[in-house]
């Protein structure tokens, strides 16, 4: 683009001036409690795909959203357009909905005790704007390396370079308001490798807040070709019993899961598997798992959640004893505890590296599978039933012997987080959930 | 069709001042650039969401989005912007920065003359947000919860959600298509959790489609949702481990369909089929199925939640036959990936909003019907699994492999459906699933009205359907091996 737009630090007063502008029009709308956000972001994606130009996309985005209670009952709206008229429409819509929802005991607002008193600064803000050409020029570079690694990439998807930027302001009527200014950038290249046996797509990609901590384009590009290469002639295997191997890419999705299971809305509606759980040994042993929201940098990092709730650091599991749960305020009051901060989910949840590699961990496993993908949604919360798809390599010897896919693996995941052997060092750090590979101890395999 | 494109433009054009001038500035701005194509989508949508749980409706919401995507493409090339403000000096902007993929000069002409698109009528133009007082939609899921509890002493939780939402849309090309849509969507969820002996399981149902809330109380959805979300519950509490291994699979009818969806669908969409990147690539006239199969996509049903009077290309929707008896026919093709294929659009070109490039994505997929009785199907079978309710399902495209995950599964034994099973996930290669389809049942049905596919970030409503079949082998991925 080639006019220059206003850096998001600029707005920020704007936009809180917009969230208190809007909670004064809650309280003359008769509200008794208000709480709004406000967000603007602006970005620039871009596809390059067998040394073409393919898309070359401009985001802009905007909006408010505001929650309004009279006493005890709630209602919500947003809008994507800020001008006057339209946030005194969405501000009626609120109250039209609040006025029709049932009075209940814990909605409201968080406690004015636990929100932040200040607000550090967490390194998250990080404007590139590198322009199309600039970014073009990336991707195609990414994309190269990927098809120069190798004769059998013979097709690919594309190599896509992102740059997002992006402000949001949380304000409510106990008097706090809060911005965030933060940026993201992406690199990520998928190709295909194919021989006699057929074809197989696979893909790497790195994303960081601050564009000069990406990993290199070479280096994406060619992570991403040698990972589609290492799949081809991929066998079906025998139904079987198995040490299971998750690469810490996938490992990611376990602790997911634990994530929900301890979400407090899903336990005040009794609808996890680690019901009633708090306080007894949910994981092996040796399993610690902490927050730590302040990480400069960091992906998950926030100084508040969403609701102005100050974010700590705290211990989740310690010793392999489940110590606390993933609450707001609303649930914690259903649940008669206290919020942990995690209105809008966790930061930067960890659990603690072991001291393997990966091939350390393939040669402990010494038989078994190693899983780089998964895919498909077969995970019950309620009853902790887990059975997914798999593709990766059979390991024996504790050498690769050879990839697989068409597989399922199944067990409860209450079991498999009681029977973890190990977690790597090769700790994977693109998201909010931090883990290296994980040993899982035995799980059905599915095959022919 | 010219009421349609006048409640458009109502919506979208004359509360921001936007009349034919400013139109005509807007395209010439995009046009004086060598392009071979481009459009504008406006759109405003209007949605709502109202949840109970505990006995009580204790939460809603409402949010407006409206804005203009603006596409350029040239060659394999696409340029995108939008803007969420519908206002000339955003939409310019847009217009600037999307037209920047090509050079300047030789363009086609700005149209002088605006064709309106055919367009079905599948659905009214109205809006459901307010078809039903704000009371009684509360009342209706007080119903639902009524209706479960009533149902069954073990049930523990009930949780309903009511939806509705309502998009107009008005899209103009460069060659002179005017398009417009008014398209209400409505949805109606129950999820219920019994519990016995300690035991806890959960079961949902939930329907809906491009109507109003009121046809949810002509049609008893409260009472009908509820008993099916608590049936299927209290099934479950008493399921056994699933298998593990390969076997014979009998699908139900309806929902099960999501089989087509992951294993044919999405590998038969132009785009990955122009790039080459599916396991169905060039494959057009061979076979991939059993004699038995033929598959349709088709966005022109009336109501369905994945039906559309016109794509959001401007293309009417229609039938396409993907797969007849057996033999590949067809691939589904948005407007950019039919015109490099040097094929026809089917009317498959869709976006999640303004803010979304479109793609070529599927409507309502399904199977039609065979000629066996379906109980004659299971009794055909000496060992394998009855799957009759899912959850969702996914699809590498490219080595065709697909997974999708039972939420309610019977043991076949000796012809007899004997046991519950627990849910499992079951995975098979695409472009061979349907060869080993041995029988196909007559009794076809489509789903309730609960698809959501996502692709590349994008969701947007589907449906689905089938009728009975058998799978002479597919792997079930349970934790009990037989």
């Amino acid at each position: 683009m080639t006019e220059e737009s206003k850096p998001v630090a600029a707005i920020a007063g704007t936009l809180e001036a917009l969230v208190g502008e809007v909670l004064a029009e809650a309280r003359r709308q008769g509200a008794t409690a208000a709480e709004a956000s406000a967000s603007v972001s602006q970005g620039l994606a871009v596809t390059v795909r067998l040394g073409v130009v393919e898309t070359v996309e401009h985001t802009r985005d905007k909006g408010l959203g505001i929650t309004l209670y009279f006493g005890k009952q709630s209602g919500s709206a947003s809008t994507s357009d800020l001008r006057i008229e339209a946030v005194r429409d969405t501000v009626r819509a609120a109250a039209s909905i609040a006025r029709h929802t049932a009075a209940d005991d814990c909605s409201g607002l968080a406690d004015p005790e636990s929100l932040a008193h200040s607000i550090p600064d967490l390194d998250l803000h990080h404007p590139w704007n590198p322009g199309a050409d600039e970014a073009i020029e990336v991707a195609t570079a990414c994309e190269q390396a990927a098809r120069a690694a190798d004769p059998r990439i013979r097709n690919s998807e594309g190599a896509s370079l992102s740059s997002h930027e992006g402000l949001e302001v949380y304000g409510n009527t106990n008097g706090f308001m809060g911005a965030v200014a933060s940026t993201r950038h992406g690199l990520s290249c998928a190709v295909v490798a194919q021989d006699d046996s057929g074809m197989q797509r696979d893909y790497w990609y790195s994303v960081t807040r601050d564009a000069s901590d990406l990993e290199s384009r070479e280096s994406v590009g060619r992570r991403a070709a040698e990972r589609a290469l290492r799949r081809l002639s991929a066998r079906k295997l025998s139904t079987r019993q198995t040490p299971v191997l998750y690469e810490a890419p996938v490992a990611s999705s376990l602790l997911s899961h634990f994530v929900g299971a301890v979400r407090g809305a899903n336990l005040y509606r009794e609808a996890s598997f680690l019901l009633g759980q708090l306080g007894k040994t949910v994981f092996a042993p040796w399993v610690r798992l902490y927050e730590r929201p302040h990480l400069r940098k960091a992906l998950g990092s926030a100084p508040f959640d969403n609701e102005g709730v100050a974010t700590r650091d705290r211990d989740l599991v310690r010793d392999g004893s489940l110590l606390g749960y993933v609450l707001d305020s609303y649930s914690a009051r259903k649940l008669h505890m206290t919020t942990t901060g995690n209105a809008g989910g966790v930061h930067n949840l960890t659990i603690q590296p072991g001291t393997d590699d990966l091939p350390d961990l393939i040669a402990r496993m010494h038989t078994g599978l190693l899983v780089t993908e998964l895919i498909g949604f077969g995970v019950n919360s309620v009853t902790g039933d887990y059975s997914r798809g798999a593709a990766g390599f059979w390991v024996e010897g504790g050498q690769i012997q050879y990839p697989v896919e068409e597989i399922t693996i199944a067990g409860n995941l209450l079991d498999m987080f009681r029977h973890m052997v190990a977690v790597g060092r090769d700790v994977d750090l693109r998201g909010n959930i931090r883990t290296g590979s994980i040993l899982i101890e035995n799980m059905t395999l599915a095959g022919s | 069709m010219s009421a349609l494109l006048n409640q458009a433009r109502r919506a979208l054009l004359e509360p921001a001042g936007i009349g034919d001038t400013e139109i005509e500035r807007l395209m010439g701005a995009l046009l004086g650039y060598r392009l071979d194509y481009a459009d504008l989508y406006f759109q405003y949508s209007r949605h709502e969401s109202w949840t109970l749980e505990e006995g009580q409706v204790k939460t809603g919401s409402h949010n407006i989005e409206q804005g203009v995507g603006v596409r350029a493409v040239s060659g394999e090339k696409t340029g995108f912007a939008y803007s969420d403000e519908i206002m000339f000096p955003a939409l310019i902007e847009a217009a600037t920065a999307a037209r920047a993929i090509a050079h300047r000069g030789g363009g086609p002409a700005v149209p002088v003359i605006w064709h309106p698109s055919p367009v079905h009528e599948l659905y009214q133009p109205l809006d459901p947000l307010e078809s039903l007082e704000d009371g009684d939609k509360v009342r209706l899921l007080e119903q639902v919860e009524a209706e479960a509890r009533r149902q069954d002493g073990r049930v523990k939780q009930v949780m309903a959600s009511l939806s509705g939402v309502q998009e107009i849309v008005l899209l103009m090309r460069s060659d002179g298509v005017l398009a417009a849509d008014v398209r209400p969507l409505v949805r109606l969820n129950v999820t219920v959790i019994v519990e016995q002996g300690g035991r806890r399981e959960q079961g949902s149902h939930g329907g809906g489609g491009r109507f109003s809330y009121h046809d949810f109380i002509s049609m008893g959805a409260a009472e009908t949702y509820a008993r099916e979300a608590v049936r299927q519950a209290v099934v479950n509490l008493d399921a056994g481990p699933a298998p593990a291994g390969t076997m014979k699979v009998v699908l139900g009818p309806g929902w099960p369909g999501i089989l087509l969806h992951e294993a044919i669908g999405h590998g038969l969409e132009g785009d990955f089929n122009r790039k080459g990147t599916s396991a169905f690539s060039g494959r057009i006239g061979e076979r991939v199925a059993s004699a038995e199969c033929t598959v349709v996509d088709d966005g022109s049903l009336p109501g369905r939640r994945g039906s559309l009077s016109v794509d959001d290309e401007g293309t009417p929707t229609q039938q396409t036959v993907l797969i007849e008896k057996g033999i590949l026919r067809c691939y589904l093709q948005d407007l950019l990936n039919a015109r490099l294929m040097g094929m026809a659009p089917t009317g498959n070109g869709r976006r999640e909003s303004y803010a979304h490039i479109p793609m070529p994505r599927m409507t309502n997929t399904f199977m039609l019907a065979g000629r066996h009785d379906p109980r004659e199907i299971i009794e055909s079978v000496d060992k394998g699994l009855y799957a009759v309710n899912f959850g969702g399902g996914q699809v590498d495209i490219t080595s065709g492999k697909f997974v999708f995950s039972t939420s309610e599964a019977y043991l076949i034994e000796n012809g007899r459906i004997t046991r519950p099973v627990r849910g499992a996930t079951l995975i098979g290669n695409g472009p061979d699933v349907l060869t080993r389809v041995t029988r196909v049942g007559s009794d076809i049905q489509l789903d309730s009205g609960v698809g959501t596919c996502g692709k590349e970030g994008q969701s947007i409503p589907v449906g689905v359907g089938q009728p009975t079949l058998l799978v002479d082998g597919l792997t079930v991925g349970g934790t009990h091996e037989s």
